[in-house]
C-alpha cells in the first residue's frame, strides 16, 4: 500500500480538533487526522495515553469535549439519534476486553448482529457466523460459552463479532495483544485479506510494533504527557524521518 | 429496496457451472440456499466451477456459499475449480480453512466530612428519584415501540424471568405471608378482645392483606430477590462492556434487556400478591381458629364480607406498580454500574435500597390517592 499522501479524495473518517476526557480531566485534545477509505489506520502510543478513550468517542460511546468526528461528511455527534444508529450499524467494534455477551455461546455472539439487522434465514446466519469464526481460527468452538474459552480466544471471537455484518468501518482495540506471535500474525493477515476483499476501513489501536509495520497504512501517535498527538504518517516513514525523540524511541522498542 | 441476487446453473453432462448474478450481499434478497445446494449434487457430477461475469457486488454472503460448495465437493470427491471466483473470495476461503484477551480498577474514594456526606446523600436521593423516572420513561417508550411491533423483544428472556419471579418465589412468599397474617391476627386480637370483638380479627387480617400487606410484602421480597439479581446481571454486563457492545451494534439495551424484565415483573407481581393474600388470610385463620376459638364458618363469612373487589383491586394495582419499581431500580442500577467487581456489589445493594424506598413511597402516595378517589 502507498504511504500517506493527500490523494485529493475526501477521507472516509475525519477527526477534527477532537478533545476527549472523563469528568474534569481532559485525556487527549487537539487531535486532527483523516482516514482514507479502505485503509488500515493505527492509533498508537504508550499504555494509558488515551487510545481506547479516543476510540470510544469515535464509535459513539463517549461524547467528545470538543471537535467533530465525520463519517463520509456526517458528523457522528451532531447527527440525530436515528441517523447515529444508522451510522453505527455500519460499524464493527472489537473491545479491548472482548466484551462478549457472556450469556450467549460463541456462535450466538457472532450471529446476534446478523439476526438483528438483516433479513437473512437461520441457515445463512449460522454459516456466516461459522465463516467469521473460521477466519479467526476458531472453527469447532461455536457452541462454547465465553467463560469456557481462553482470553486470547475471547478476543478473537470479539474480532469475528465485529466483522459479522461486513462493516464499512471496523474498530479494533488491541486485537493482537495477548496472542502468541503466530496467531497474532495470522490475525493481521486475516485483517488485511478482509480489507482487500471487502474494502472496509480499519481503525486499530495497538502498540505491537510487528503489527504496526506489517499492516498500517497510516498511523497517529498519542502522547500521555502533552495529551495530544505527536506524529502522523506511515509508520515506516516515521521511523526513518521523524526527528521527535519520543516517536523514534517508541518505534525502536525503547532504544534511543 | 433490497438488491436482487440470483444463481444460474449451467449443467453440461458431468460438469456444472454456477453463475452468481446481481449483488450477493447481506442485504440482498435471495432464494434459500440449502435446498438448492442439496439439488446440485448427483451421482454423475464430476466437476464444479464458478463464473462470476454477471456478478455486480459481493461480500461474505458469496464467501459462505462458495465455501459450502467447495466443502460439499470435497466430501463427494467432485473436482472444485475456484478460478472463476473473485480473488478476494478465494483468499478468504483459504484463510478460513487454513486454521485450527484487562480491566480498569475501581474508582478511588476521597475522604469526606460528615456534613458533606449527608448533603451528598440527600442530593443523591433526589437525583435517584429523577433517574428512576427518566429510566421509566425510556422503558415506556420501548414498551410502546414493542406494542407497535417495532422493538425487538426477547420472549425467551421474559419467560425465564417469569419463572424465576413466579414459581421459584412461591416458598418464600408463602412463608412470609403466613407469618404476616399470623402477626396481624395476634396484634389485632390483643386489642379487639378488650372490646369483646375478637371475631373482627378476620376482617382486620383480610383488609390489611388485600389492600396493603400482600402487595408490599411481595414487593419487598422481590426487591431483595429479583431486583438484586437484575442489578447483578446487568452490572456484570456493564462491567464487561457487554452493554457498550450492544449499543455499538445498534441494539438498544433498554429494549433488549430491560423491557422483558419489566414486563415479566409487572405480570407476575400481582399474581404473587393474590397468592400472598390467600396465604396471609390462612395465617390469620390459624390464630383465629386456635387461639381465639372462632368458629371456622364464621371466620370465612366474616372474611368474605370484609373484603370487597375494590379492596382487592387496589392491592393488585399497587403490586403492579411495585413490579415496575423493582424491575426499573434493578435494571437502572445495573446499567449505571462501574467497571469493577466491587461496583457490581454496590449496584446490587443500591438496587435493593432504591427498590424498597420507592415501594414505601409509592405505597404512601397511592394510599392517599385512593383516599381522595374514595376507593
Ligand atoms: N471510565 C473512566 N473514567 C475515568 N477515567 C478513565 C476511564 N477510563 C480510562 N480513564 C483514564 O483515561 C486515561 C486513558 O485511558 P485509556 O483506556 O484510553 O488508555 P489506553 O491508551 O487505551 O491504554 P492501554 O494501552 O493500556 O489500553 C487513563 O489515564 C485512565 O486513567
Ligand atoms: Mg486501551
Amino acid at each position: 500500500m502507498s504511504a500517506v499522501t493527500d490523494d485529493g479524495a475526501a477521507p472516509h473518517v475525519s477527526v477534527e480538533g477532537l478533545a476527549v476526557g472523563y469528568g474534569d480531566r481532559v485525556v487527549q485534545s487537539g487531535l486532527d487526522f483523516g482516514i482514507r477509505r479502505g485503509s488500515v489506520f493505527v492509533i498508537m502510543g504508550p499504555s494509558g495515553c488515551g487510545k481506547s478513550t479516543v476510540l470510544r468517542a469515535m464509535v459513539g460511546l463517549l461524547e467528545p469535549r470538543a471537535g467533530r468526528i465525520r463519517y463520509g461528511g456526517t458528523s457522528l455527534w451532531d447527527a440525530a439519534p436515528e441517523r447515529r444508529d444508522e451510522l453505527r450499524r455500519r460499524f464493527g467494534v472489537m473491545y479491548q476486553g472482548g466484551a462478549l455477551w457472556s450469556a450467549m455461546t460463541v456462535v450466538e455472539n457472532v450471529s446476534l448482529p446478523l439476526e438483528e439487522h438483516t433479513e437473512l434465514d437461520a441457515w445463512t446466519i449460522r454459516r456466516l457466523a461459522e465463516l467469521k469464526l473460521a477466519l479467526v481460527g476458531l472453527s469447532g468452538f461455536e457452541d462454547f460459552y465465553p467463560a469456557e474459552i481462553s482470553g486470547g480466544m475471547n478476543k478473537r471471537v470479539g474480532v469475528a463479532r465485529a466483522l459479522a455484518l461486513d462493516p464499512e468501518v471496523v474498530f479494533f482495540d488491541e486485537p493482537s495483544a495477548g496472542l502468541d506471535p503466530i496467531s497474532a500474525r495470522r490475525l493481521d493477515d486475516t485483517l488485511l485479506a478482509l480489507r482487500d476483499a471487502l474494502g472496509c476501513t480499519m481503525v486499530l489501536v495497538t502498540h505491537e510494533l510487528d503489527s504496526i509495520f506489517h499492516i498500517a497504512d497510516d498511523a497517529v501517535m498519542l502522547d500521555p504527557v502533552s495529551g495530544t498527538m505527536i506524529a502522523r504518517g506511515a509508520p515506516r516513514e516515521l521511523l526513518e524521518t521523524s526527528t521527535d525523540e519520543r516517536v523514534r524511541r517508541f518505534l525502536r522498542r525503547g532504544e534511543a | 429496496m433490497a438488491a436482487q441476487a440470483a444463481l444460474v446453473r449451467a449443467r453440461d453432462g458431468a460438469r456444472l457451472v454456477l453463475h452468481p448474478e446481481g449483488a450477493w450481499t447481506l442485504a440482498a434478497t435471495l432464494a434459500p440456499l440449502p435446498p438448492l445446494l442439496d439439488e446440485l449434487f448427483d451421482a454423475e457430477l464430476r466437476q464444479v466451477r464458478f463464473d462470476c461475469s454477471a456478478l455486480a457486488a459481493w461480500d461474505s454472503r458469496l464467501v459462505v456459499f462458495a465455501r459450502e460448495v467447495a466443502q460439499r465437493c470435497a466430501a463427494r470427491g467432485v473436482a472444485f475449480d475456484a478460478d472463476g471466483l473473485p480473488d478476494g473470495v478465494v483468499r478468504l476461503i483459504a484463510l478460513a480453512d487454513g486454521a485450527a484477551g484487562r480491566r480498569d480498577g475501581a474508582g478511588h474514594l476521597a475522604e469526606r466530612g460528615f456534613l458533606r456526606e449527608l448533603g451528598e446523600q440527600a442530593i443523591a436521593f433526589l437525583r435517584s428519584a429523577g433517574e428512576l423516572i427518566e429510566f421509566t420513561g425510556a422503558a415506556t417508550v420501548a414498551l410502546v415501540n414493542m406494542l407497535r411491533g417495532r422493538a425487538r423483544f426477547r420472549y425467551r428472556d421474559m419467560f425465564r424471568v417469569m419463572q424465576d419471579v413466579g414459581a421459584e418465589a412461591l416458598p418464600i412468599v408463602s412463608l412470609i405471608s403466613v407469618l404476616v397474617g399470623l402477626i396481624l391476627a395476634y396484634i389485632g386480637a390483643l386489642q379487639l378482645s378488650q372490646f369483646g370483638a375478637s371475631e373482627y380479627v378476620a376482617n382486620l387480617v383480610a383488609i390489611a392483606m388485600a389492600r396493603e400487606m400482600a402487595a408490599m410484602m411481595t414487593g419487598i421480597i422481590m426487591a431483595g430477590r429479583t431486583g438484586a439479581a437484575f442489578a447483578a446481571q446487568l452490572g456484570t454486563m456493564t462491567a464487561n462492556e457487554e452493554i457498550d457492545a450492544l449499543r455499538t451494534a445498534a441494539i438498544p439495551p433498554i429494549e433488549f434487556l430491560v423491557l422483558p424484565r419489566i414486563v415479566a415483573l409487572v405480570l407476575m407481581l400481582p399474581l404473587l400478591a393474590v397468592y400472598a393474600n390467600l396465604m396471609g388470610i390462612f395465617g390469620g385463620a390459624l390464630v383465629g381458629l386456635t387461639y381465639l376459638d372462632i368458629d371456622p364458618l364464621q371466620y370465612v363469612t366474616q372474611t368474605r364480607e370484609a373484603v370487597t373487589l375494590t379492596d382487592f383491586g387496589t392491592g393488585l394495582f399497587k403490586a403492579a406498580v411495585y413490579g415496575v419499581i423493582v424491575a426499573v431500580s434493578g435494571c437502572l442500577r445495573g446499567m449505571q454500574c462501574g467497571r469493577s467487581a466491587a461496583a457490581v456489589g454496590e449496584a446490587t445493594t443500591s438496587a435493593v435500597v432504591t427498590g424498597i424506598v420507592f415501594i414505601v413511597v409509592a405505597s404512601a402516595t397511592l394510599t392517599i390517592v385512593y383516599q381522595v378517589l374514595g376507593l
